[in-house]
């Protein structure tokens, strides 16, 4: 009998911690199916951030380092230039990337470093009870902007990938979503390219997956989906923004 | 043999090369610039890697990220900088990562001024970051002992898997003295990644996937990694203590010093001594290990001790905890980058040996 679907060997066969409906498990399974199918397991050293996926690195069969929150460009880096043979990536949220470490994700797209970036924003911090992140959109309810975020209190939800690609370092800069089997495949083909980017030594790549947050979102895994199509899409729209 | 000037900032990173650091990332901060310059050409000769950071957060999380790949690594900063550092230097000793740290100290709090200074020896003795642990500390006194000091930092920093700190200040790091031409090595390539790191991460071929954490939530697990460092810290204590003592056999008075202090300290005892008043120098090389045991011996010898520090007091703590109250401990300090002149340290070590009246005995 032929064997047309199974675990990913990049995937470790444990339970994972994150919530019903949350999209890091879906991304952490495109991730590793495509890791899987280049070929490229032992050649992978994964740098994981602070928050929801903090512990990835329990899911994940291959070499990987934690880093203080915001910082993991800078580990990444390091790693990818001791070893610039090695497939270097960084898994990052929104607090991570777009407010504690916005300097770090700056300098390391404008330095043009040869590492691979996966961006999964769900506009809340997930892992320390919902609070509004610099990406949480206007009028979104977290549990620090309890009336809806603000514009004129809490400013504007921050377009990362428009802003970083800006910078002639950064050469592939997709945004993708999980909302859907089409979007998960069209999210599977950038995590793809923007690993090869890197294989081939073309320099900074950056995959932003829009992903749901159901928990701190206050609604069930369905309507979450549901939200990213009718609202996320609408501020954060969906392709490829950057590809030189 | 030849000799050439160099100065303490330039020597740590030739010294630095020699010993096989591949990876540097620095900020700019006056006083330590020269070792950011050096590092940035003498990389690229010796097929290293040098980064001008945009922070210091990333310089040393880049060096983070070296160091757990297995290179030789290291970053180096004055003060304020030192402070922002902090954060990795916790995750460092956390994950045992080995690194070197350079702080070539100047007069702070604050932003301060650009002085020398020893103000930081709380920061770099105590840990410096959060959390329970602590880092070497090796203090040179001059430029050509900060060659012999760079070497050791990296091989501690390796056999004990944790973060060395290079303590100086301005004058070290930027005063210009002759060393050995030997010790310009130019074009010399470093050693490389040191291939017994099998904890390294260099991709999981042939191997189980290492992992490079301290995030740990289960049950005791933390208290685990703590009881391991601190077995580890407890060895360090033990084996690494170094000091250098200066006629402290026949000494009634013995001055504590360490760093730049401790040249004008040795001025001030060679003047002293003409004056035959027998007074000597204890010189801690490693700051934490503090040389405790050793200055604790001494008490049973000499009479009284006086330390001197660009502080307003910090490793006379130190100096207090080893000597337990056996022996009356005098001060002198001058912290926000003043510097003790030989003039006043001799008029004290009179003072402490042959006081004209109580009122000039310094407490």
């Amino acid at each position: 009998m032929k064997k047309i679907f199974e675990r990913p060997a990049s995937l470790k066969n444990v339970p994972t911690h994150y919530c019903s409906g949350c999209g890091h498990s879906i991304v952490h399974r495109l991730l590793c199916e495509v890791i899987d199918e280049l070929g490229i397991r032992e050649d992978v050293i994964a740098v994981c951030p602070v928050g929801c996926a903090v512990i990835a690195y329990e899911y994940w069969d291959f070499d990987c380092s934690e880093a203080p929150h915001g910082r993991t460009p800078c580990v990444a880096t390091g790693i990818k230039r001791t070893h610039p043979d090695k497939i270097v990536f960084s898994y990052q949220g929104d607090g991570d990337l777009a407010a504690i470490g916005t300097s770090e994700i700056i300098h390391t797209a404008n330095r043009g470093e040869n590492i691979t970036v996966f961006f999964i924003n769900n506009g809340v911090y997930g892992m320390t009870n919902g609070q509004m992140a610099p990406t949480t959109l206007i009028g979104q309810k977290t549990s620090t902007s309890i009336k809806g975020r603000d514009p004129v209190r809490d400013g504007y939800p921050i377009k990362m990938s428009e802003l970083l690609a800006q910078l002639p370092g950064a050469k592939y800069i997709e945004r993708v979503t999980v909302s859907n089997p089409a979007n998960i495949l069209k999210a599977k083909a950038a995590i793809r390219k923007a690993l090869k980017n890197q294989m081939e030594g073309k320099g900074f790549s950056l995959v932003e997956v829009l992903s749901p947050c159901p928990t701190y979102w206050g609604l069930s895994p369905k309507d979450a989906y549901r939200r990213i199509d009718d609202e996320l899409t609408k501020h954060f729209p969906l392709g490829v923004i950057k590809d030189i | 043999m030849a000799k050439i000037m160099m100065c303490g900032n330039e020597v740590i990173g030739e010294a630095a090369v020699h010993a096989g650091c591949t990876f540097y990332a620095g900020y700019p901060i006056t006083p330590q610039n020269e070792l950011t310059h050096y590092m940035s050409f003498r990389m690229q000769e010796a097929g290293g890697t040098f980064i001008q950071a945009e922070s210091e957060l990333a310089a040393i999380n880049l060096v983070f990220g070296a160091a757990a790949a297995g290179a030789r690594a290291m970053t180096s900063s004055s003060s304020p900088g030192i402070s922002l550092k902090q954060e990795g230097i916790s995750y460092m000793a956390a994950c045992q990562l080995p690194a070197v740290i350079v702080n070539m100290m100047r007069g702070g709090p604050g932003l301060g001024n650009i002085a020398p200074s020893q103000a930081d020896y709380f920061q770099a003795t105590r840990g410096g970051g959060h959390g329970d642990y602590r880092t070497i500390v090796l203090a040179p006194s001059t430029v050509e002992e900060a060659w012999d000091l760079t070497h050791l930092a990296f091989d501690l920093a390796d056999e004990y898997r944790t973060p060395v700190m290079i303590l100086g200040d301005g004058i070290l790091g930027q005063m210009m003295e002759p060393v050995e031409a030997v010790r310009r090595h130019l074009h010399g390539k470093g050693t490389g990644l040191n291939p017994n790191k099998p904890w390294a991460l260099t991709g999981c071929k042939g191997r189980k996937p290492n992992v490079i954490k301290s995030l740990l939530l289960g049950e005791g697990e933390l208290e685990e990694l703590n009881r391991i460092l601190q077995i580890k810290y407890g060895k360090i204590e033990s084996k690494e203590p170094r000091f250098e003592s200066l006629y402290t056999e026949d000494s009634d008075l013995v001055i504590v010093a360490y760093g730049t202090t401790s040249r004008i300290v040795r001025s001030a005892i060679s003047k002293a001594r003409r004056e035959h008043l027998h007074v000597g120098m204890f010189r801690p090389v490693t700051l934490w290990p503090f040389p405790e045991t050793q200055l604790q011996k001494l008490a049973r010898k000499t009479k009284a001790f006086l330390v001197v520090e660009m502080s307003a007091g910090q490793m006379v703590e130190d100096v207090r905890l080893s000597i337990l109250g056996q022996r009356p401990i005098h001060f002198h300090g001058r912290a926000g980058g003043g510097v003790p002149t030989e003039e006043t340290i001799v008029e004290m070590i009179r003072d402490i040996l042959k006081p004209r009246s109580k009122k000039r005995v310094y407490a």
